[in-house]
């Protein structure tokens, strides 16, 4: 008997028990399944939520791959002892780092996830397979992956979950994940310490006694927060040969991920535009406050300021919130008119948040969850221009 | 201003197995059936019971709401069976045709000279009142409200759809009687579409405002010109004919007769030659499309009607009320391995996700039946106003159906649209959502609530 009707045969085996939603999920990752429809249109298009959900991925897989190789090359760069970016070494240290990530926000997501389709009785939705390939990206390397698993079991139950799962949730999930992670391990989350592999561990070392040298592992926007410049080269930054989350660095493959899902249709190119003309206004306003003379130097705004607005485009997690946060369709803003108006506030608010707060000088992760909470609100109002139009429409018939 | 309707939403969906244009008459059906479903919300009053004897054009039942609306035998015969189903409600009633046809007649009207109300009674008493639809709701129209306009769709844009232009060839004065008498129902206009650049006989009818449509698939679609040309707002009442239907009502007014002959496209990339019949209402699918290469035993699915607003039909199940056009496609029932991530080249899609039907937008598809994927909470957004060309926001709209607010229904342009404008965002939902069956629900909710 072949795979394909010992499956088939397992799945009628199964229908209606409670296992039914794990196996099925099993079962269509395997297989499209045999459903064919029933009232309604007699043909359907090929697209569903699953090869939505893979192009993101796919989009995804050039900066987890690059973020393994770039954390051994930071590692080693702090080390004092460079390695070629394109080696085994600088590939192992990130592998063996960032695998575990990945394993771990897969399982403890997809556990939970399956939990809560067998205890409610409904299908496996795909949203988590995203979500679980965004968390490893968006936190710093070193981070302890049961620290990892408590906050996507936070993320997933509370941010999701508790709304009614993949579809109706407010809250970007991996965010939540992320939020989650810096308020209640902030000394894990930011700082100069954690961003490259070794850095804590050595300032452990130091700290009990042992005399080796501190490696520093500052992103460039901490270093700009503290006035200290950003010491990398712009083309440093662009392709991403700089310390940060595992996957965020690199402009230059978000950059190609974000065209490919905007080829693909399946990212929301007005929200990528938008979001990049918001930060590239809220930078100009900057640039010309530091221009007019109004922030001096002696500012501690100075630092951030000052940089050149389309820099900030190429450092932090703007990029890669813009691209594949900010535009995730369930809780971004559903109407294409919405859509503008919600990227061009992320875009905004990163830039604003990013300036005016250093202690912790990224500012995507709440522009977005805060204009995630907002783009309903602002889809109301784009509706009711819809609305008022009617309306208008029957008071002049009538009047 | 210009008449002419230019959409550029909407998506066409070329699929093989378009009928040929030569007419053949339909081997004549032993047994014709109708079912009350066809009828949306009519509630069926059997008049002719078991045994029965009847001629076409003879009431079989009326509404119980409103008895004034009847519906007729499309032959003359002998009810041989009444199906019920539970609490006896009337699936089906199964007349056998006599093989030599006789017809009741209901007299002639001169159509110039008529007034209003003899127009009305004589279209109610002879059963052709169903063939009037109303909007809002997509039923069968009230008789005691007068709709601001009426609206015929000539241009047929939906999948493997029969032809309008052909399949009306040569049906003028019928048409021309019935859109006359139609007009003195209305105070408004009666709008008659057809596509930019055909030769319809539709085009050279007196007495109605024509328009020239152009662009992808809803254009044809009736609701798709009433928003673009005169919009239904609240309390507003139109009605919209099929130009088919137009044929029986024109016959009955000029010579008395219900002559339920309709010339129907038989599609579908199943059918080896497809192409158009000439048949009956009500006559079973066995008679056009078992002769055309499909095999009894094979695994197709009949459609009546077109593939995205038809109706299942068994395969000794028949062509219903309103249809024109019979849809054989095969049927999807089976597994694809890796389908939901491997590059499709032999299905649409709307978006690039490693489907490549945007390579070739003019390449004719075998689609099946199959999904495509299981059902889903709503998740991708953006994808229904591609292909929805009404000025409204459709997932917005359903999701108020879903959750049952009327306010809000009404708000977001409910009263304008039917099931079938819905048809085109169902079939590119990634998460596999039963559009019209929920837009019915709520147009239902709405008769109901608000009446």
């Amino acid at each position: 008997m072949s795979l394909k009707s010992t499956l088939h045969n397992l799945k009628e085996k199964y229908k209606g028990t409670k296992m039914a939603p794990a196996f099925n999920a099993l079962h269509t990752f395997l297989y499209l399944p045999n459903d064919t429809t029933h009232g309604g249109t007699h043909i359907k298009a090929a697209d569903d939520l699953k090869r939505t959900m893979n192009t993101v991925i796919m989009a995804l897989i050039p900066c987890l791959i690059f973020g393994m190789f770039n954390a051994g090359y930071q590692h080693y760069h702090a080390l004092g002892t460079p390695v070629d970016f394109l080696s085994w070494d600088s590939f192992s240290i990130g592998l063996i780092k960032v695998l575990p990530l990945i394993i771990v926000s897969y399982g403890v997501g997809l556990g939970i996830e399956f939990l809560f389709a067998i205890i409610k009785g409904h299908e496996v939705e795909e949203g988590y397979l995203v979500t679980g390939m965004l968390v490893p990206l968006i936190v710093p390397i070193d981070l302890p992956l049961w620290m990892l698993a408590v906050a996507v079991a936070f993320g997933v139950v509370i941010g999701k979950e508790v709304f009614g799962g993949t579809g109706m949730n407010i809250l970007n999930p991996a965010l939540t994940i992320r939020a989650f992670l810096f308020f209640a391990y902030p000394t894990w989350m930011s700082g100069d310490k954690v961003w490259v592999h070794g850095a804590v561990e050595r300032a452990n070392e130091i700290a009990s006694g042992a005399n080796v040298d501190v490696i520093s592992g500052e992103t460039i926007l901490g270093s700009l927060a503290q006035g200290n410049g950003a010491g990398y080269s712009v083309a440093d930054m662009f392709y991403g040969f700089i310390p940060g989350s595992v996957g965020e660095t690199s402009t230059f493959l978000i950059l190609l991920g974000g065209l490919f899902l905007i080829f693909t249709k399946i990212g929301s190119w007005r929200i990528m535009l938008s979001s990049v003309l918001g930060a590239l206004v809220m930078g100009l306003i900057f640039n010309s406050v530091v221009d007019a003379g109004w922030v001096t130097v002696s500012s501690k705004f100075y630092g951030l300021m000052s940089t050149e607005f389309w820099h900030h485009l190429l450092i932090g997690g703007f990029a890669f919130g813009t691209v594949f946060m900010a535009t995730d369709p369930v809780t971004a803003s559903q109407t294409n008119k919405g859509k503008w108006i919600y990227g061009f506030l992320v875009g905004f608010i990163s830039i604003l948040i990013r300036v005016f707060n250093p202690a912790y000088p990224e500012g995507v992760m709440l522009a977005i969850l805060l204009m995630n909470v907002f783009a309903p609100t602002i889809d109301h109002y784009v509706v009711q221009g819809n609305v008022k139009k009617r309306m208008k429409r029957l008071k002049a018939k009538t009047a | 201003m210009s008449n002419d309707i230019k959409i550029k939403k909407g998506l066409n969906i070329n699929l093989k197995g378009e009928a040929d244009r030569s007419t053949e008459n339909a081997i004549i059906s032993n047994f014709c059936t109708i079912r009350p479903e066809d009828f949306h919300g009519v509630t069926p009053k059997l008049v002719a019971k078991e045994g029965a004897k009847v001629k076409a054009g003879e009431t079989v039942f009326y509404d119980k709401a409103n008895e004034l609306v009847k519906f007729v035998s499309p032959v003359s015969g002998e009810v041989v069976e009444v199906q019920r189903g539970a609490k006896r409600r009337i699936l089906a009633i199964k007349i056998q045709a006599d093989k030599e046809q006789s017809y009741l007649e209901s007299g002639k009207l001169d159509v110039a000279s008529a007034k209003a109300e003899a127009i009305k009674s004589h279209l109610l008493a002879a059963g052709c009142w169903p063939f009037i639809k109303q909007r809002p709701y997509d039923v069968i129209a009230n008789p005691n409200k007068s709709p601001k306009a009426i609206f015929v769709s000539g241009y047929a844009s939906a999948p493997l759809a029969a032809d309008y232009d052909y399949a009306l060839q040569g049906k003028e004065a019928e048409l021309q009687a019935a859109i006359t008498a139609l007009g003195k129902l209305t105070e408004g206009a009666v709008h008659v579409s057809v596509g930019a650049g055909s030769n319809s006989p539709l085009a050279g009818l007196s007495g109605v405002t024509l328009h020239k449509v152009s662009g992808p698939h809803p254009v044809g679609n009736v609701g798709t010109q009433i928003n673009k040309i005169d919009p239904i707002n609240k309390g507003e009442v139109v009605w919209t004919l099929a130009p088919q239907d137009l044929v029986i009502i024109g016959e009955l007014l000029l010579t008395g007769k219900f002559n339920a002959e309709r010339i129907v496209a038989l599609a579908g990339s199943s059918v080896k030659k497809p192409r158009y019949f000439r048949t009956k209402i009500g006559s079973e699918v066995a008679t056009m499309v078992y002769d055309n290469g499909i095999d009894k035993d094979s695994n197709c699915r009949i459609i009546s009607g077109n593939v995205l607003t038809g109706k299942q039909v068994k395969p000794d199940g028949c062509l219903d009320y309103y249809s024109n056009t019979i849809t054989v496609i095969p049927e999807g029932d089976d597994y694809e391995f890796f389908g939901w991530n491997k590059p499709v080249f032999n299905k649409i899609s709307t978006s690039r996700a490693l489907t490549f039907s945007w390579l070739n937008p003019k390449k004719k598809f075998d689609l099946d039946t199959n999904t495509n994927g299981e059902h889903r909470a709503f998740v991708v957004t953006g994808n229904y106003e591609e292909v929805f060309p009404l000025d409204m926001y459709p997932m917005q709209l359903l999701k108020a159906c879903m959750y049952k607010d009327l306010d809000e229904m009404e708000a977001l342009g409910m009263y304008e649209v039917a099931p079938e404008d819905f048809a085109l965002t169902e079939f590119v939902c990634v998460s596999k959502q039963p559009h019209q069956k929920i837009i019915r629900e709520g147009l239902d909710l709405m008769i109901k609530e608000i009446g």
